[in-house]
């Protein structure tokens, strides 16, 4: 199967790979998968006093189309109000890197990863977590 | 050197241009009906196709009647089980087979028992060997056939095939072997080995795809199968279908071409092999499948910890090479081959398969070294995994969001 050039790109220039002090209150941090899946996925916010995103970084253990989906997740994330950062849609991932589906999960992973970022920032700074729909796996 | 580098050879083999000089003249001006037996064109297929069947059978020392060519291994594998297990049926209903083997024997053995065959599937031990204690083990009055694999083709180990059909005929039973990866690798030599069915491939051993053979045993004992494709009783009525003839030369001249080099071949492989293995579990955490003694000259199968195989394949993409990881399936699942020898699932993902061959350089595996390992040091950099290892964190004490 051949890669989509944007998967290549994100793939070989990995956009905001690293770790962010997640001993901070105004850190976020998602960590998905599981090693025995092949896949496990850390995605990490930083979070200003108006609920936007400052920065975002991540690391994952897992194929071309999974590194490309969170370095594409970490770009789109910096700038975004945690609101608007739960609207992304792992299908727009899709859409970007045109994923084929059999690679569809690698972007519910990095949906899965963004979401569970922002509620560890929410229940950290004492607010309720964020219902996420379960199940697509 | 040219770019990308093929060293996926337990996939398939380039055909040996010398194979593929043999057989042009079979596609047009010998281009006759091996089975006419009336006139020049016929003659001139038939001629081909006997020679043929004598560079096959010396290979493996076997007499040129033992030999019936099939459309390929998968082929060979299935008339062996099914025929076997049709023609003895009477005789018992057990088959002893492995977990690693390749799906074409796994899957016609699922298939006998569906008609009332029964099967055991022998585990493996870490190594991938099989245990000839549990082998007798499991033997019963009713086993009508031993069927183990003779080199494995993900991780390249050999089976101990002496000892198994010592064991199988012990008991009455037949001894049937795919040796797919293993015939024009090393010496297979089916009296020496006490082979009764055996079957291979041309597009592993340099020569062309869809033409293989099985090996069927004439004498102590003579050993039948019915077949399982019906039509004009070709091949001593075992496999019907007009004989493709060039084909068959193919396979004729590459049987031939590795009698005469693979010992050679194996010597140059194997240090080639060695030096790749070598350097590449300098990398921390690295770990190599398979039995290294029992083991194929030109196969590597290594697990990079911490990154995982499809990744590390994407950026190696000067590299051909297979890999064990879930992600390159389409079932989602890590290689069963793996996972026999009790490897976790995360590396069974995070595995390598190097399969060098006849054309590989030596130039070309110093570049595979160096493409792998600046590879899996890139992948390593952008694994939560290996962050979490260096900071001594136990990866099995991580509550897992499992999907
Ligand atoms: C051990 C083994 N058996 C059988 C086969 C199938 O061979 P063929 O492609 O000739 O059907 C292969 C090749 O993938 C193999 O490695
Ligand atoms: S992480 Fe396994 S297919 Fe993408």
């Amino acid at each position: 199967m051949a890669y989509s050039d944007k998967v290549i790109d994100h793939y070989t220039n990995p956009r905001n790979v690293g770790t962010l002090d997640k001993s901070q209150n105004s850190v976020g941090t998602g960590l998905v998968g599981a090693p025995e899946c092949g896949d496990v996925m850390r995605l990490q916010i930083q979070v200003d006093s108006n609920n936007v995103i400052t920065d975002a970084k991540f690391k994952t253990f897992g194929c071309g189309s999974a590194i490309a989906s969170s370095s594409l997740a970490t770009e789109w994330l910096k700038g975004k109000s945690i609101d608007d950062a739960m609207k992304i849609d792992n299908m727009d991932i899709v859409e970007e890197l045109a994923l084929p589906p059999v690679k569809i999960h690698c972007s519910v992973l990095a949906e899965d990863a963004i979401k569970a970022a922002i509620n560890d920032y929410r229940v950290k700074n004492g607010l309720e977590a964020f219902e996420v729909a379960k199940s697509h796996h | 050197m040219n770019l990308p580098i093929y060293l996926d050879n337990n996939a398939t083999t380039p055909m040996d241009p010398r194979v593929l000089e043999a057989m042009l003249p079979y596609f047009n001006a010998k281009f006759g009906n091996a089975a006419s037996r009336n006139h020049a064109f016929g003659w001139a297929a038939e001629e081909g196709v006997d020679y043929a069947r004598e560079q096959v059978a010396q290979l493996i020392g076997a007499n040129e009647k033992e030999i019936i060519f099939t459309s390929g291994a998968t082929e060979s594998d299935n008339l062996a089980i099914k025929g076997v297990f049709e023609m003895y049926k009477d005789k018992g209903n057990h088959i002893i087979t492995c977990v690693t083997e390749h799906k074409a024997v796994l899957d016609a053995c699922k298939h006998v028992e569906k008609l009332g065959g029964s099967v055991t599937y022998l585990p493996v031990k870490s190594d991938g060997l099989i245990d000839l204690t549990e082998l007798e083990a499991a033997v019963t009055e009713k086993t009508i056939l031993i069927a183990i694999m003779y080199g494995n083709n993900e991780i390249g180990v050999i089976q101990p095939v002496k000892e198994i059909s010592a064991i199988a005929h012990k008991h009455g039973a037949l001894f049937m072997t795919d040796a797919t990866q293993a015939v024009g690798k090393i010496p297979v030599d089916v009296n020496a080995d006490g082979i009764d069915l055996m079957a291979f491939s041309g597009h592993k051993m340099y020569g062309p795809k869809g033409v293989g053979a099985l090996y069927v045993r004439r004498k102590n004992p003579r050993v039948k199968v019915t077949a399982q494709i019906d039509g004009g009783g070709h091949e001593r009525g075992m496999r019907s279908g007009t004989l493709n003839v060039p084909g068959i030369v193919g396979l004729g001249k590459a049987a031939e071409l590795c009698r005469l080099e693979m010992n050679e071949e194996a010597i140059r492989l194997s240090a080639l092999r060695d030096k790749l293995q070598a350097s590449l579990t300098v990398l921390e955490e690295s770990y190599v499948n398979g039995n290294v003694e029992h083991r194929l000259p030109h196969v590597a199968n290594i697990s990079f910890k911490y990154v995982e195989g499809e990744g590390l394949m994407m950026a190696m993409k000067d590299l051909a090479v297979s890999s064990g990881s879930a992600c390159t399936s389409a079932s989602l699942e890590p290689s069963y081959v793996l996972k026999s020898l009790g490897l976790s699932d995360d590396l069974a993902h995070s595995s390598i398969r190097y399969g060098l061959g006849r054309f590989t350089t030596e130039e070309e595996v110093d570049y595979a070294i160096e493409q792998t390992k600046k590879a899996v040091n890139h992948l390593r950099d952008l694994s939560p995994l290996w962050e979490m290892f260096k900071e001594g964190i136990d990866l099995d004490t991580v509550e897992w969001a499992e999907h």
